[in-house]
């Protein structure tokens, strides 16, 4: 096998797993390092500069990062970082005086359809470099979806205010209660370049379910029926009801259905309740509020008595797997399940839709009604003015990605304004420096603490049931956010190897806690892979492999369970090893848009 | 300075027949210098007993002073130990396995704890056949005290502070071999492949398993013009690789017809010597003392197993002992009271 090329900065972003899994690159150690040295608003400036959000994500990010923490490869759970970055948003002090300001007009002039997360962000990386900024929102206020379909006992508005507020405190133009009928009015207004952050707003219905159209006034679409509750147009629920899908959205459905006077709610979904699409807290947080889901159940029918509805029944399935991954339902043959109901919300997925999109303004979609877009960097549309992000590039996602969207769609909009290759990216800002304080010590918390992960406490369930906008989770306090911070194993202070200073001692190889390092002949990857101590057997996770040494072997170090300890550099007499702490920001728009050192 | 490991060990780490992961046979965080060949020997006890899968509370581990003899408390944390006094840990090893013949006796000494203060005691215990292993963690000086020439420093050899050393250096493995020691190899610490077979060879050896380690001073005695730094020992040493297959476990290797040599020890383990030319003879003393001296004329520093005498008898064998250790005899036994002793000198009138 090659020695591997540590001067490309995609390998050590690889072995930092959160922020590679993050959309939007988060360097999470670093945020997290700073929550354990109390720098709490340092912390929630590092946060802001990559995700815009905090506190919003703190409280409801989909959190890609947890699922891949190497903690739990190594016990039994990762570190709670979505909560962390909470903690950082709890306890900042005023962050006014370090956010960025307007920059001086440069006398471009951009629209941004949409006020949710992805249109926000482009706002916040282009305002510092001058361009004058139109947001457009049907609603009074901007935050798109995460305004109208998140509820406030999970994300209150306060919050959401803020972190809008400090956006839009940026001199943005706001045009809002203007619902965008004509793509084509738009470009007659002189802007030099249109961003679509307008979401995927339609969700899926099943009009062709018999009894649908008779029974309507008890059936409704999930996410318009949350943007309902959340604006108080809809204040109630029947005490029976039935919630289709088993998404995420799904999971707010029914909880906020407990809110509105449900008090038999379920959950009713085609998939096994393992394929579900709702990440797993979504799914305990359900069932802990009393929410039964019910899976391998298609609806096959709305029930009604006297013309009002009454239930719903259900064809029996069982999942049968495919040898190429396809997964079919396959009835089970059993008698068709009834289960009563007053109301049914159906929370199955959502649509693109376009219609305010004119043919002749050149934005060409697919078939599935989504925009073309040049690749998912420069995200411009067939029309080299209009781009694309957030759920209305795509189609359904989450925030992060969105804000991702937004970041990558700035750089795009400033190349092309500016007459500059949308396709020569701005390379990330990456940065790899010795933590070398003294013969053994190093400028992290070396050494991984034991504690274990805790939940976040909640509010009172009697309580949190009597009040919609009571915030349920009530954040880490400061001690315990403290041990949640030390469980980070500091994945961003890299083990860099220099194999001309190597002595072949064997004392990283003998010191290393989880056995990583290896001292062996090369070969090809896979034969190398399988004659480590403990062979590396996840293709996902990268080795390490170094220039040949003195003895013809070669160095591979398994980068899958390595602890980050350091010990490895600390008991090497010849500094071969070294702990240096890996930065790597993505590029935006405005590139020097924070100062935390 | 980190005086903690880490508690969390890779979650696929092999388990031994008993079910022990390698990490039951860690000892604490080493304190000697970074790079120490000492530790990598460590390493190698605490992967023999592992692959031995000897129960670590049926270990004790020896010792005397120096640096190697801080080594037992950085492997095998759940077995027995005993640092002894300078050069005595030989005496209390005799003791021990007179009292009780169950445990696996694990010495560790140094070149100065052996060669200079320790000599005494330690040619009176290759004599006596004491039933234990006895490593030599050997790097031709005093690195606790700042690196003095020790007593196996070759003669020639530079000391850091420039001297050259106008005196033969003692060479243990010749030693043993000419006090009749019954099991007699080299190794490096550098070379775990051929330390960790030996190790466990010698754990299976019934009698005195002696090992002398090339073990390089990474403070001291590791620069140009030392016979025993890393790359100086790299340079010379013409390693016999060797394989150790317990008694029970089946031979999986293949090996070329010719180039190799079986020894079976007591117990029925096996040895497998590779590349080993046919007419090499593990249990020729004279031969092994040749072969030594012959390398040594090439410039060469033989490493392997170089000599062992299957079927040697060990001090409690030697000295025609009870069948009980001493520490199974209850006090009736030991002490059986007037009557007895009246009958004894009454048998002597």
């Amino acid at each position: 096998m090659k020695p591997t090329n540590v001067t490309d900065p995609e390998y050590f972003h690889k072995v930092v797993d959160c922020q590679f899994a993050c959309p939007a690159h988060t360097p999470v150690p670093a945020y997290i390092r700073l929550i354990s040295q109390q720098r709490y608003t340092d912390a929630y400036l590092v946060n802001w500069e990559s995700n815009v959000f905090p506190g919003v994500l703190g409280r409801t990010c989909d959190r890609p990062c947890e699922p891949v923490c190497r903690r739990g490869r190594v016990e039994e759970e990762p570190v709670a970082i979505c909560r962390l970055k909470r903690v950082a948003a709890d306890f900042k002090e005023d962050v006014s005086s370090r956010l960025p300001r307007a920059g001086k007009p440069n006398g471009k002039k951009i629209a941004l359809i949409g006020g949710g997360p992805a249109s926000l962000t482009v706002a916040r990386d282009l305002a510092p470099l001058g361009y004058e900024l139109h947001l457009y929102d049907a609603n009074a206020k901007a935050g798109g979806f995460m305004r109208s379909e998140i509820p406030s006992f999970r994300l209150p508005e306060s919050v959401l205010d803020e972190e809008v507020g400090y956006v839009m405190d940026m001199g943005i133009t706001a045009h809002f209660n203007t619902y965008v009928d004509s793509m084509a009015d738009i470009l007659t207004n002189g802007y030099d370049a249109v961003f679509v952050g307008s979401g995927a707003p339609r969700g899926r219905d099943l009009p062709k379910l018999p009894g649908r159209k008779k029974a309507d006034k008890n059936i409704h679409i999930g996410l318009d029926w949350l943007a309902n509750v959340a604006f108080e147009h809809t204040k109630k629920i029947g005490k029976k009801v039935i919630v289709l899908g088993g998404g995420n959205t799904a999971m707010d459905c029914c909880r906020t259905s407990r809110r509105l006077g449900g008090e038999d709610v379920k959950v009713i979904v085609r998939s096994p309740f393992e394929d579900m699409k709702a990440s797993p807290w979504e799914k305990e947080d359900a069932i802990h509020e009393g929410i039964p889901i019910i899976d391998n159940h298609v609806p096959k029918e709305f029930v009604l008595k006297k013309g009002k509805l009454v239930g719903m029944t259900f064809e029996k399935v069982e999942p049968k797997y495919h040898e190429d991954g396809r997964r079919e339902l396959v009835p089970t043959g059993e008698e068709p399940a009834f289960f009563e109901c007053d109301d049914v919300l159906i929370a199955i997925g959502q649509e693109n839709a376009f219609p305010w999109i004119e043919k002749e303004t050149g934005i060409r979609f697919t078939s599935w009604g989504t925009p073309i877009i040049n690749d998912d960097e420069t995200f411009q549309s067939t029309r080299k003015d209009v781009f694309f992000g957030g759920d209305a590039a795509f189609g359904p996602a989450n925030i992060i990605t969105a804000v991702a969207h937004g970041h990558k769609a700035a750089v795009s909009i400033d190349l092309y304004c500016r007459g500059k290759d949308l396709e020569k990216r701005p390379a990330p800002n990456v940065t790899l420096i010795s933590q070398k304080m003294g013969i053994h010590e190093w400028s992290y918390d070396s050494i991984p603490v034991n504690d274990k992960r805790e939940a976040v406490p909640l509010v009172e369930l009697g309580e949190a049931l009597k009040d919609r906008d009571l915030e349920v989770e009530l954040g880490f306090d400061l001690e315990t956010a403290f041990v949640q911070a030390e469980r980070c194993l500091n994945c961003d202070a890299q083990t860099v190897f220099t194999a001309d200073s190597c002595i072949e001692c064997d004392a990283c190889a003998d010191i290393c806690p989880t056995s990583c390092i290896n001292f062996i002949q090369n070969a090809p990857e896979e034969e190398l892979r399988a004659n480590l101590m403990v062979p590396a057997d996840d293709p996902e996770q990268d080795i390490y492999v170094s220039q040949t040494l003195n003895t013809g072997k070669v160095l591979v170090k398994d980068e899958d369970v390595c602890l980050h300890c350091g010990l490895c550099a600390e008991r090497c007499p010849t500094a071969a090893w070294d702990m240096k702490l890996f930065t790597y920001n993505v590029a935006k728009a405005t590139p020097d848009l924070m100062e935390v050192s | 300075m980190s005086y903690v490991k880490p508690k969390f060990r890779h979650p696929k780490l092999p388990t031994n027949s008993l079910g022990y992961s390698v990490a039951d046979y860690d000892g604490a965080i080493s304190t000697l210098c970074a790079g120490c060949g000492h530790d990598s020997i460590s390493a190698a006890i605490r992967n023999a007993c592992f692959k031995s899968a000897i129960p670590p509370h049926r270990i004790a581990k020896l010792s005397g002073i120096g640096c190697s003899s801080k080594m037992p408390t950085y492997f095998l944390g759940r077995s027995h130990g005993f640092n002894s006094v300078h050069g005595r840990m030989p005496s209390v090893a005799t003791g021990a396995s007179l009292a009780n013949r169950e445990l696996t006796y694990i010495g560790v000494s140094g070149d100065g704890d052996t060669a200079s203060i320790g000599m005494g005691q330690f040619v009176h215990l290759i004599r006596r056949n004491v039933n234990m292993t006895y490593i030599v963690a050997n790097n031709g000086c005093y690195g606790l005290t700042k690196g003095q020439d020790s007593a196996t420093a070759d003669l020639g050899s530079v000391a850091k502070g420039g001297a050259v050393n106008p005196f033969d250096g003692i060479d243990l493995a010749s030693l043993a071999l000419l006090q009749g020691a019954s099991f007699v190899a080299r190794s490096f610490s550098g070379d775990k492949e051929q330390l960790e077979p030996l190790i466990r060879a010698a754990m299976a050896h019934k009698g005195f398993a002696f090992i002398d380690v090339v073990s390089p001073c990474v403070t001291f005695n590791n620069h140009a013009g030392s016979t025993k730094s890393y790359a100086e020992t790299r340079a010379h040493v013409d390693a016999m690789q060797l394989d150790f297959i317990p008694m029970r476990e089946e031979i999986r290797t293949q090996y070329e017809a010719g180039t190799s040599q079986t020894v079976t020890l007591h117990d029925g383990s096996v040895i497998h010597l590779q590349k080993a030319s046919s007419d090499y003879a593990t249990d020729d003393r004279a031969a092994a003392m040749q072969a030594i001296q012959k390398a040594e004329a090439e410039d060469k520093i033989l490493t392997g197993l170089l000599h062992l005498d299957p079927n040697s008898q060990d001090l409690n064998q030697l000295l025609n002992l009870a069948n009980k250790p001493l520490n199974e005899l209850d006090k009736d036994e030991l002490c059986p009271g007037s009557r007895v002793l009246d009958s004894i000198n009454q048998g002597l009138r």
